[in-house]
This record gives structure tokens, C-alpha cells and sequence, in this order.
């Protein structure tokens, strides 16, 4: 790819970028319209709604327990280790408020987001990679079916409507994994814990989180889809849509966090 | 003979027009013509690697010639919207050299799949229609088994079943008989055969198996460094006095 541009001097120059960049722009647009394709094909009948069921089974209830035990262990730790810290100036009084505030903003949802990404995008990633290399895919589309809307349609929506779920059952163990560790050694009963944890949560701080979240499942299963639905031909490159759409879709669900922070604290 | 052919040669089924293929710089198709009569089952022969896949793929549309024209029923549907494109599609089946069964799914689902997702589908007589095309490739015994618990034959002869479900007037076929012993080799090609002769479908067929190629085909082209070499009967291409025709008949 070359561009052409005029400078100051009314002399024409050439721009000539390198390979690499080149390969990352037509990739990045390219996942780009992969997402934009999703969302037209969702919106055209007819729907796959039994597979999309199917999807929501495999993408959401096989990973809650997987997502529970890790929320439950991060409200525990976070909690533990804010005691001491907020005892020095005799405020562990606001560790069931600060726990909450960080579970529910930022950690729950990122870190449910990155759990969810590894399990889900690397699996989504082989099992289409893997259909793609054993022709699958191709039969599908010679036989006059739509493998887009059979395989990424759904898996998509699953993953989009499936973390945001996730997400709030993470959340509310992980308070739980609070207050068993605050009661270790503080003396309060759970009734007072929640009401002290959720006293400084306000809805303006639920729902950007909220939409977030949506986000991070549109994401991770664009990514996964994209990967294994564009593998190449060979065993290898199952394993490398696997990996790379853990890679990528690890860093979108950071990127757009940051942005989402940016953006709702304008809006909100 | 198989089936009965319409000798139409203005009209054939099936139209390659200076078809040319390449991959980068690299051109595995140079310039191909072809026409293929109504019922008639033509044979690809040639090298490994020297393109004939390839020809397969672009007459279904997985993959876009760089240059040519290719019609079936005398359409030029590659270029089609996508559910024109689809239409025409369900009317040629594709047997993968692999089978591509789903192996997520039974063999009664894999045959129901493109079926039931066709625009025009009524629930009508689904699964009559598994059973009597599972019985004509003699696997109605496997109806319920996965694709995993299914030998090499039994999965060609399976993803046969499935192109046959959606009545296909062309099947092409990409190296049925590859990675066969003999005797299942011979099974599949008497398969075709018979499918020829039942439902009178146009057939192309890559292979490399001259027994296959004896067996099924009215005519043979031989395709030799992207173009096509030879064509005529297997008698006469096996009297041939082209040392690269002849090679292909020397273990026959």
C-alpha cells in the first residue's frame, strides 16, 4: 500500500509503510467489518434461535463456575488486604464501601471480561478454526446454508448477552468473598456489610459499568470468531487462531475499558 | 453408459471460459476451457498440485477466478447477490475429499442440516427422505452415529448422502477415492455409478484412481501445467502417443 500526498511545495512524495503495518491495518479493518457484518446478518431473518440457545448454554452456564470460584476468591483477597492498610488510619469501617466500589466499577467486570476471554475467545477460536481446516465452513457454504449466521451470529450474541451476566454473579460473589473475610475480623452481620458496601454505589456507577460489559462479550466474541472463522489451512493455525484471539481480545477488553472510563465520566 | 446426455453443445451445463487462477504471483491456472453436457460425467486428471481443486472450487464459488467466465445452467452466478448465489449453489452438490462431515453432529443431523435451511423448506417427509438416501449409499445403520465412529469409506459415502439430500443436478467431486484401500475405492466408485444412473446428475470428477476414472467417466481431460492437455474416452487417451497422457495409464 502506498499513499500519494502533496507538501508545501506542490511536490507529490510517496509514503510507503511498512509491511507490518500494513498487514495490522488491513486486519484491523478487516475485524471491522467482520463486527459490522454480524450485526447485519443478526438483524436479517431467519434467525438460528435453537443453536443460539445451545450457545448460551455452552458460553454462559459452562463458565459460571469458573468465573464464581475466581470472584469469590478476589473479594476475598481484596478484602484482606485492605483491612490492614485502612486500619492504620482507623477506617476499616470503609472497607466494605471501597471493596464494593472496585468490585463493581472495575475489577469484576475486567477481570471476569479477561477470565471470560481466555476460556471462551481461545475456545471459540479452535472449534471454528478447526471447521475451517477440516472444511466445514466450506461445506456450509456450498450447500447453500449461511455458516456466517450459524456459527458467529450466534456465538456472538451468546458472548454479548452471556458476560454481562457473568459479570453481576461475579460481582455478587465476590461481595460475598468480602464478608467472609471481613467478619474474620471485624464482628458485623451480612445485613449491615451490604448496606455499607452499597451505600456509596449510585446507578450512575452501575450502568456504565454495566455497558461495559456488554462491550467486553461483543468483543471477545467477534475476536474468537474472526480468528478461527479466518484460520488457515493446517493444523498449526488452529492453535494460533486459539492464542491470538486470546492475545487481541484480551487487550480490546483493556482498551475499551479505558475509553469507557473516559466516556462515561463525560456522559455520567 | 451412465445417465443420459443432452448433446446440446450450445447449451451445456456447466461453461469454462478462459478460466485463469493464481495466488500471488503464482498461477496454478492458465487458461481453461471446458463445457460439460447435461448427464454427462467428465473426469479431471493431472498432477498433484497442478490446479484441479482448484477448478472445482471456483466452478462452486469458494474460490474467485483472476480471469474468466464460469456458467452453470447458464449463469454466471459467481457474481450473483448472495441469495440468488445460494440458489443456484443447492442445485451442485460438493463431495470434499475430507467428507467435512460436522463432527458435532450425527450423521442423521448432518444430512438434515442444509435441508431444513433452505428458504423454501416445508417439514415435510424430513425423515423419510434421510432414511431412503441413507439407504441408497446402504448406511441406514449409521443414521445415529457420530462422525467419529465412522470409517474413511463410511464418511465419503456419508457426506455423498448429504449432497445427495438436496437433490443436486451436478455433484463434483474432489478426489473421492483417495485414501482408500481398493476394494472401498471400487465400492465409491460404483457408488457414482449408481447415483448417476438413478438420478441422471452431470458429474466432474478429480481423481487419480485410473479405476475410478475407467468406471465412471464419459470423458477424460487431463489438465498439465495449467491447461488442459488432452481430452477424449479412456480408450482413446490410453492409446495416446503423448508420453505425459500415457503416463497415467502406464499402472492400469
Amino acid at each position: 500500500m502506498s499513499d500519494s500526498a502533496v507538501n508545501k511545495s506542490g511536490k507529490i512524495f510517496k509514503v510507503e509503510l511498512p509491511i507490518s503495518v500494513q498487514d495490522t491495518l488491513i486486519k484491523i479493518s478487516s475485524l471491522f467489518y467482520f463486527a459490522l457484518r454480524n450485526i447485519r446478518e443478526l438483524l436479517k431473518p431467519p434467525y438460528e434461535i435453537k443453536e443460539t440457545l445451545k450457545q448460551f448454554y455452552q458460553i454462559g452456564y459452562k463458565s459460571f463456575s469458573l468465573i464464581a470460584v475466581t470472584g469469590f476468591i478476589i473479594g476475598l483477597t481484596l478484602t484482606l488486604q485492605s483491612i490492614p492498610t485502612l486500619n492504620k488510619f482507623g477506617a476499616s469501617s470503609l472497607v466494605p464501601s471501597m471493596v464494593a466500589l472496585a468490585i463493581i466499577l472495575e475489577i469484576g467486570p475486567v477481570i471476569t471480561a479477561l477470565i471470560f476471554a481466555g476460556k471462551i475467545g481461545s475456545g471459540i477460536g479452535a472449534e471454528l478454526g478447526s471447521m475451517k481446516v477440516t472444511e466445514q465452513i466450506d461445506a456450509m457454504e456450498v450447500s447453500g446454508c449461511n455458516p456466517f449466521k450459524y456459527l458467529v451470529v450466534t456465538r456472538v450474541t451468546a458472548a454479548t448477552l452471556m458476560l454481562p451476566l457473568l459479570v453481576i454473579l461475579a460481582d455478587m460473589i465476590a461481595l460475598m468473598g468480602g464478608y467472609i473475610a471481613f467478619s474474620i475480623t471485624e464482628s458485623s452481620s451480612l445485613k449491615s456489610y451490604l448496606l455499607s458496601s452499597l451505600t456509596n454505589i449510585e446507578m450512575r456507577d452501575i450502568i456504565p459499568a454495566t455497558i461495559k460489559t456488554f462491550l467486553f462479550g461483543f468483543s471477545i466474541g467477534v475476536v474468537g470468531c474472526f480468528e478461527g472463522y479466518n484460520a488457515d489451512r493446517g493444523t498449526e493455525s488452529v492453535g494460533i487462531a486459539a492464542n491470538t484471539a486470546v492475545v487481541i481480545s484480551s487487550l480490546l477488553v483493556i482498551l475499551i475499558d479505558m475509553l469507557m472510563v473516559q466516556v462515561t465520566s463525560i456522559i455520567f | 453408459m451412465p445417465g443420459q446426455k443432452n448433446t446440446d453443445s450450445d447449451n451445456p451445463i456447466l461453461r469454462i471460459t478462459d478460466l485463469k487462477k493464481s495466488f500471488g504471483n503464482f498461477t496454478v491456472l492458465k487458461d481453461i476451457n471446458l463445457d460439460v453436457q447435461k448427464g454427462e460425467t467428465v473426469v479431471l486428471l493431472g498432477k498433484s498440485g497442478t490446479g484441479k481443486s482448484v477448478i472445482l472450487q471456483c466452478i462452486i464459488g469458494l474460490l474467485y477466478p483472476t480471469e474468466g467466465k464460469i456458467e452453470v445452467f447458464g449463469k454466471e452466478f459467481i457474481s450473483l447477490p448472495e441469495k440468488e448465489k445460494n440458489l443456484i449453489r443447492r442445485r451442485i452438490g460438493f463431495l470434499f475429499q475430507s467428507g467435512a462431515l460436522y463432527d458435532s453432529m450425527t450423521v442423521r443431523q448432518n444430512l438434515e442440516f442444509p435441508v431444513i435451511r433452505q428458504p423454501d423448506y416445508e417439514n415435510q417427509n424430513l425423515e423419510e427422505k434421510v432414511e431412503e438416501t441413507l439407504k441408497n449409499v446402504s448406511l441406514l445403520e449409521s443414521i445415529d452415529k457420530m462422525p467419529s465412529e465412522l470409517s474413511g469409506g463410511m464418511k465419503k459415502r456419508i457426506g455423498l448422502a448429504r449432497t445427495l439430500m438436496l437433490d443436486p443436478e451436478i455433484i463434483l467431486y474432489d478426489e473421492p477415492t483417495t485414501g482408500l484401500d481398493p476394494v472401498t475405492s471400487n465400492e465409491i466408485s460404483l457408488l457414482i455409478l449408481d447415483m448417476q444412473k438413478k438420478f441422471n446428475v452431470t458429474s466432474l470428477i478429480v481423481t487419480h484412481d485410473m479405476a475410478c476414472a475407467k468406471l465412471v467417466s464419459d470423458r477424460i481431460v487431463v489438465l498439465k501445467e495449467g491447461t488442459l492437455a488432452a481430452e477424449g474416452s479412456f480408450d482413446e487417451l490410453k492409446n495416446s502417443d503423448d508420453e505425459f497422457v500415457k503416463g497415467f495409464f502406464e499402472f492400469e
